[in-house]
């Protein structure tokens, strides 16, 4: 399936009812580089829009939202001990977290590519 | 209010300055290198901040005798403002009648005299209240004249001073002034700064601003620096941010500024609040401001409330400043505690996010001030 977007500028990519999350490269470009990132316990039951994971820059704190409720399976440890990699590999290597998709339907609506990179300008 | 541009405004946006509103100017809080490499940078080279939404001022004497001029500040300053030496400098606070603090400042004499008049940087926030509170309270022996015609900059870190390639500058110390040259334009500078590194501030017509912000820019050693690391340096260099570390409410003491006090005027008081100020240095204060690091990495930011056990219903004091240090590759924060929980190594815990995250009173500064003495 076609990875989505969040107007939060979060992405989603879905494989066999999982949903892995990631910031975008948009998002990390404001953020400046990273240096702490917190990603939820594995087991957690997250609901759509509450803050799941937080990633800070020298600057800020900022909450990263999932986009779909259901059970957190996997968490990125790479980013964790090196947060850095977000702002290189931002919309590859460097999810954040993997939810077992409880909703699918949660999300519908959501951006495709080419509506999100119009949006995020 | 509309915002203000300073004159490197234009210069900012084209050279990749994202820019965001403070104190009421649009002003870069980074360029396309970042806050890390901007910080670093700084310290292993030398790093060029546009300050100039500060506000520079003068006290003029009416009978063009400095010490008319210092003598009416010392009313509104708790430093020796009268003992400054022809081209000296120093760091002082504008106090407020219950002992709180206005603002934090730069107080100079000028080397060649300029009809006794004595300097003042203010901070950008307060700089209409200062000069509203100045007006109505000096006497009438002095004239405040402001100079929102200047373009301010500060060249700091440890390649500055062969970057300015100024023998006259060269010879100065730490917190010394000079009037002179520099690639052509009248400039007043001192060998100061709020990053902890060796460096000079540069005052300059508004009209050259442009011009001498790009021969200093030019040297492949200057890097462009925003706010961001404009205050992460100041974080690790152990000085107070105006409105989060101190405000109305701090005393000098309480906020350990009590070296920033002359000997003389702490004896003898005769400046707002310094009824206080002596109660506190005889008796102690409530809170003290000390650097705190936490233990792990999670960075403690300002307005964490700090707890003397995990489970304490209670905080005992407050983080004011915190964020990631790039030079010590930790978080740093500062704050206020009580005195007998302000020796370096007391273990507390800041709540962040619900939980309490441990960390300890540490010494100021964190990173070691590298000052030409």
């Amino acid at each position: 399936m076609p990875r989505l977007f969040t107007e939060d500028h979060e992405w989603i990519d879905q494989d066999g009812g999982v949903a892995t999350v990631g910031i975008t490269d948009h998002a990390q470009t404001q953020l400046g580089e990273l240096v702490y990132v917190e990603l939820p316990q594995i087991g957690r039951q997250v609901k759509k829009g509450e803050a799941a994971a937080i990633v800070e820059s020298v600057k800020a704190a900022s909450d990263v939202y999932t986009p779909v409720s259901g059970e957190v399976i996997a968490v990125n440890e790479a980013v964790v001990s090196d947060p850095a990699k977000i702002n290189t590999e931002a919309e590859s290597g460097a999810w954040l977290f993997k939810v077992k998709i409880a909703a699918a339907a949660e999300l519908d609506g959501l951006m495709d590519e080419k509506a999100y990179r119009a949006f995020a300008v | 209010m509309a915002s203000r541009r300073t004159p490197l405004f234009d210069w900012h946006v084209a050279n990749g300055g994202r820019m965001v509103e403070f104190a009421g100017y649009e002003l870069p809080v980074q360029y396309r290198a970042g806050v890390l490499k901007e910080h670093v940078h700084t310290r292993t080279h030398v790093g060029l901040f546009d300050v100039s939404h500060m506000g520079v001022a003068r006290l003029v004497p009416l009978d063009g005798r400095f010490e008319t001029a210092a003598a009416a500040f010392e009313t509104l300053v708790p430093a020796d403002v009268l003992g400054l030496k022809p081209g000296q400098q120093r760091y002082s606070q504008l106090m407020n009648d219950d002992g709180g603090l206005r603002d934090d400042l730069m107080v100079w004499r000028p080397r060649d005299g300029e009809n006794g008049a004595v300097g003042m940087v203010v901070n950008a926030a307060c700089k209409e209240a200062d000069y509203a509170h100045m007006q109505a309270s000096l006497p009438a022996t002095v004239r405040l004249e402001r100079r929102d015609d200047v373009g301010l900059f500060a060249l700091q870190g440890p390649e500055a001073e062969s970057v300015l390639a100024s023998p006259a500058l060269a010879a100065l110390s730490f917190m010394q002034t000079a009037s002179t040259r520099l690639h052509g334009f009248d400039v007043h500078v001192s060998r100061s700064g709020y990053t902890g590194e060796d460096g000079f501030e540069i005052a300059v017509a508004a009209a050259d601003a442009v011009a001498l912000w790009e021969k200093l820019a030019a040297d492949a050693r200057v890097l462009p620096i925003g706010l961001g690391a404009r205050d992460s340096l100041r974080l690790e260099a152990g000085y107070c941010l105006y409105g989060h570390d101190i405000d109305m409410t701090t005393s000098p003491v309480e906020a350990d500024l009590v070296w920033s006090m002359g000997k003389r005027r702490r004896e003898q008081g005769g400046f707002p609040g310094a009824a206080r100020v002596q109660r506190e240095l005889a008796q102690g204060t409530v809170r003290r401001r000390v650097g705190i690091k936490p233990v792990g990495r999670a960075p403690v930011r300002d307005g964490a409330p700090l707890f003397d056990t995990e489970a304490a219903a209670t905080p005992v004091g407050l983080v004011t400043s915190g964020g990631f240090g790039p030079s010590v590759a930790a978080p740093v924060a500062m704050g206020y505690v009580p005195p007998s929980l302000a020796a370096p190594g007391t273990r507390l815990y800041a709540e962040v996010r619900g939980q309490r995250l441990p960390v300890d009173v540490n010494a100021l500064p964190f990173s070691p001030h590298r000052y030409k003495r």
